[in-house]
């Protein structure tokens, strides 16, 4: 087989991931695009590790890794966005600006998310 | 001990104990009235054996060099002569009678540990001006005592006149201490040495290369320090500081130093006739003014401090004619009846209550509340009109014969026109002085009206002092032959002419002061009764004016008085009709005429610095404050416009969406993978 | 250098004469990035996360075409066994609407979608350019069995692996406490109370706009 088209799949991939991390609203969304990303990296290892045969087979071992380390990103990741929802009632990236300049801290604290 | 030691002694005496005082005046307050009156009595005692042993023989002189300094050395030097010893005793008499009184007039005070540690401090200085040989050491003295004299008159800094008196008397003092420092400079430039002996060595021998330069440039410092025309509108307003400090000032320190240090140079003055011809002016004006501004004075202490100005211009005028031994004679005299005069109204204003003559005016019996002041003060200020035979009379007398003789023509050291006009300026300050002397006395202890309010018996600690100091008022004048031993020793006697003159001059200004007094008095009575009637006479007498008003000049100036005068000016008095409320009979206001108002104020001298000094700088501050703010700043705040501008428009990307700012890193991390990429295969590819 | 690149293109399997394994690779790999495609684009939340799922299954096909057996296990048991059902109840805590949602993507998704393409083209460029010649010989011993993985995993790669466990009890912990939730009074201030009111007042509209 090519290695072209494991590689162009996750190369292409991961800029679904990328796109989906830059446009998507919703915070659960964007980790979703998030694990794209993680797989087509994956991809890349695992193709790249049986094209060299490599006797570690750091590839693979790699991917594990990065499989177990994406799991405990997804949990992490998604406790501080329901901390953040039950905070500011909401979970919309795009509204949590407050590093703005001009921007009230709470601004955006009590949005009524709750209610819907 | 030697002499040299003893006189070492007694300016650090009263150093060490401001320094103790300063040191332990929190902390021991116990030890503070001591610390205060033991150094300084102990100075004085000091200073009295000094002189004894000196005994007006040779100058005692002692030098030695603390450390190299080039070219010109200075010295740590005493210079002990007849001068030195006698204004020792005086400052150090005069220093104790004031910390005694102050442990009394001060009782309540809780700044008084620091005041008593700064009187000993500028006691310290002054009697290190006095004994000192070096002129670098006594500009140190002479500007400690600068520095005293700012925290003494501000002693009650809480009030806004005490602050800006304080601020003036150090500013007008430093603004003649700068030529003075340059002329100190050009000084020991010109002899090579500091020291004084070595400096009138040079003198005498010729080797002075500018002598009237150097003279006007010390003069300068004089004028400041010693309160004479034109910088000595300090002094009265240094009226705000405590009594004793203004006994202290006016009697023995500052003041004195000025006249004491040209006395001790006087020949460096007296090598230049032109020097010598401006200071006589400068003592003929200060003379003449401050006696017209004391007769038209309210506060008695101001009315005090024009005095002593007067009286300095006396000083001053006994050097202009080169008579030293009378500017210090007169220095000594002048020194005890005024600090006489200045405790003493320390004691009437305690009594009263109020600094202001037309207040006192309206009490009655104010002089058996306090005999013992009445009758000290009736001595000082015979003294300072200078009859005969109180001590004022016979210093007086010294300096108007110095005057005599230069004017005359019997000595040479001196043009003639100094000595003429040292001789008239003298002869009719004696009769104003006489005039205020007897409208202060008349105005504070002859008053009508209500019962002076009872504050109890003064302490002895205040009459004490007053009744010895009341001695060399009446007798020091006596003195003058002994005293010619110790001086120069050309005789210090007076001579039947001007005695004539003076005393006559002060006569008539007494005499003529207590019959407008009367007159006032008596219109003072009937003023309630006749209201109505005295303002229509007024406009009725507003077309003799003119004639009323040249009359009460030629009056006050001229001296041509007479009882038959008195009805024209009992009309000029008409002209200032009492206030209804408090009708105060002034004479002084009769005597002046038209000129009170403008006496009252000091002759405008400072509204004329204001207008000269004050707005000039204040205006160029508003300029310079224009430029920063407007022109500087200008371009400051365009230099902050294009920053500003720039952090605008970079602040318009700080979205705080975290979206946005992730777009922007990849974008820019694509463009610089894209920039390897296409590097990289152009590498190759060549 | 690039004769001998022709050369190695000369001599290779080209592209034009595929075997089955890469015919089944494509297929798989275009329903893999059409899920993806649909997973950031589509409006409705859980089709979304449903979407990953299957993008997710087509990754694990393509590891199982590329002889990793053990990884596509473990994708499948992790990725699609926990990951999806974990983006799930989060979707459903954070009270995501089911149905079509018009503001799922945000006001910079043609920023993004330019980046993205960019960033796709030289990266497609880029790996098409080094590798378009390269061959993976997929015939021999397996590599990716769970035999081969766990004697590599447990000699070579043990001591990262017990560090990776460390790792996820770290993870475990920090999730428990940030979705705590806080029920200590003391933290319970006005603030909450202050936000439930404004909540309520501005419930009405703020439900009319995601319908």
């Amino acid at each position: 087989m090519h290695l072209a088209y494991p590689a162009v799949l996750a190369a292409l991939l991961f800029c679904t991931g990328l796109y989906g991390v830059l446009a998507r609203r919703n915070a659960i969304l964007v980790l979703m695009s998030v694990e794209l990303m993680l797989n087509a990296v994956n991809l890349n290892l695992v193709a790249f590790d049986v094209w060299l045969r490599d006797t570690l087979h750091a590839g693979q071992a790699l991917t594990l890794f990065t499989i177990a380390i994406a799991a405990a990103e997804i949990g992490i990741g998604l406790a501080i966005v329901l901390m953040v929802y039950r905070n500011r009632g909401t979970s919309d990236v795009d509204r949590l600006r407050d590093t703005a300049e001009g921007h009230e801290p709470d601004q955006n604290a009590a949005r009524p998310e709750v209610a819907a | 001990m030697s002499t040299t030691t003893l006189a070492v002694l007694v300016p650090l005496l009263p150093f060490l104990g401001a320094l103790a005082g300063l040191l332990l005046g929190r902390t021991a307050p116990g030890f503070v009235r001591p610390l205060a009156v033991l150094p300084t009595l102990a100075a004085a005692v000091l200073a009295v054996v000094v002189a004894v042993r000196q005994g007006g023989g040779k100058p005692i002189s002692a030098a030695t060099e603390l450390t190299p300094t080039g070219s010109v050395p200075i010295d740590l030097s005493l210079y002990l002569d007849g001068f030195a010893v006698l204004v020792a005793v005086l400052v150090g008499v005069v220093a104790t009678c004031v910390q005694v009184y102050s442990t009394a007039y001060l009782r309540e005070d809780p700044r008084y540990p620091s005041y008593a540690a700064l009187v000993s401090l500028f006691t310290s200085a002054m009697l290190l001006v006095v004994y000192s040989g070096d002129l670098m050491v006594l500009l140190v003295g002479w500007e400690i005592m600068g520095i005293c004299s700012y925290f003494l008159v501000g002693h009650y800094w809480e009030t806004e006149a005490a602050r800006s008196a304080s601020l003036k008397a150090f500013l007008v003092t430093k603004l003649g201490d700068v030529p003075f420092l340059f002329g100190l400079f050009a000084l020991a430039a010109d002899a090579g040495s500091f020291q004084i002996t070595k400096i009138l060595g040079t003198v005498a021998a010729g080797g002075l290369d500018h002598p009237t330069l150097i003279a006007l440039l010390l003069l300068a410092g004089v004028a400041g320090k010693s309160a004479q025309f034109p910088l000595h509108t300090w002094l009265p307003d240094a009226m705000a500081g405590p009594t004793p400090v203004s006994a202290l000032i006016h009697a023995a320190t500052m003041v004195a130093a000025g006249v004491y240090f040209v006395a001790r140079l006087l020949p460096v003055f007296a090598a230049s006739q032109a020097a010598l011809v401006v200071m006589a002016v400068m003592a003929a004006v200060t003379m003449i003014g401050s006696g017209l501004a004391a007769l038209a004075q309210d506060d008695i202490k101001r009315v005090l401090a024009y005095s002593t100005i007067g009286q300095l211009g006396y000083m001053t005028g006994a050097l202009a004619v080169g008579d030293r031994e009378a500017a210090v004679f007169h220095l000594l005299s002048h020194g005890a009846f005024k600090a006489l005069l200045f405790l003493g109204a320390g004691v009437i204003i305690h009594a009263a209550g109020t600094n202001s003559l037309a207040a006192m005016s309206r009490m009655d019996g104010l002089a058996k509340r306090i005999p013992d002041a009445f009758w000290t003060m009736t001595i000082a200020l015979l003294a300072l009109a200078a009859i005969p035979p109180f001590a004022g009379f016979f210093s007086k007398e010294a300096v108007l014969v110095a005057a005599e003789q230069t004017a005359t023509g019997h000595s040479d050291l001196a043009p003639a026109t100094a000595g003429w006009v040292v001789l008239v300026a003298g002869v009719l300050t004696a009769l104003l002085t006489a005039a205020y002397a007897a409208r202060l006395w008349l105005m504070a202890f002859r008053g009508h009206g209500a019962a002076a309010p009872d504050h109890g018996k003064e302490p002895l600690a205040m009459t004490g002092v007053l009744w010895l100091l009341a001695v060399p008022s009446i007798a020091f004048g006596l003195a003058f032959g002994p005293l010619t031993d110790w001086l120069d020793g050309s005789g210090l006697t007076p001579t039947l002419a001007t005695s004539l003159l003076g005393t006559g001059a002060a006569v008539i200004g007494g005499l003529l002061t207590y019959g407008l007094w009367q007159r006032a008095t008596a219109k003072a009575a009937a003023a309630p009764a006749a209201i109505g009637a005295a303002a229509a006479a007024a406009a009725g007498a507003a077309t003799e004016q003119p004639a009323a008003m040249a009359a009460s000049t030629s009056a006050a100036t001229a001296a041509a008085v007479s009882a038959a005068e008195t009805p024209e000016v009992d009309e000029v008095t008409h002209e200032h009709p009492a206030v209804p409320a408090g009708p105060a009979p002034d004479p002084g206001r009769a005597l002046l005429g038209p000129l009170h108002r403008h006496a009252a104020a000091g002759f405008h001298l400072d509204a004329v610095y204001d207008r000269l000094f004050v707005r000039p700088v204040q205006a160029s501050a508003g300029l310079v404050r224009f430029l920063d703010r407007e022109v500087v700043d200008t371009y400051v705040r365009g230099a902050g416009l294009g920053p500003r501008l720039l952090g605008a428009l970079v602040r318009r990307a700080q979205t705080g969406n975290v979206q946005t700012y992730l777009s922007a890193l990849l974008a820019g991390a694509v463009v610089l993978a894209i920039a390897t990429a296409v590097l990289a295969n152009v590498n190759a590819g060549s | 250098m690039l004769t001998a690149h022709l050369a190695a293109a000369a001599q290779g399997p080209g592209f034009l004469s595929p075997t089955g394994v890469e015919i089944a690779f494509v297929l798989v790999g275009l329903a893999t990035l059409g899920a993806a495609v649909i997973t950031v684009n589509t409006k409705q939340l859980v089709h979304a996360a449903l979407w990953l799922v299957v993008a997710l299954g087509g990754i694990a096909v393509e590891y199982l075409l590329l002889t990793a057996e053990f990884i596509a296990w473990v994708q499948v048991l992790i990725y699609l066994g926990s990951v999806v059902v974990l983006l799930l109840f989060g979707l459903m805590l954070t009270k995501a609407p089911i149905g079509r949602s018009p503001d799922a993507d945000s006001n910079n998704r043609w920023v993004a979608l330019g980046v993205a393409s960019v960033a796709a083209a030289a990266l497609v460029w880029v790996v098409v350019d080094a590798f378009r010649t390269t061959w993976i010989d997929l015939d021999g011993p397996a590599q990716g069995s769970t035999k081969v993985s766990g004697e590599i995993l447990f000699q070579h790669w043990v001591l990262p692996f017990e560090a990776l466990s460390v790792l996820l009890l770290a993870a475990l912990i920090g999730a428990i406490v940030l979705s705590r939730k806080d029920d200590a009074p003391t933290a319970d201030g006005a603030a909450p109370a202050g936000q439930a009111a404004t909540a309520a007042t501005a419930a009405p509209d703020e439900s009319k706009g995601q319908r």
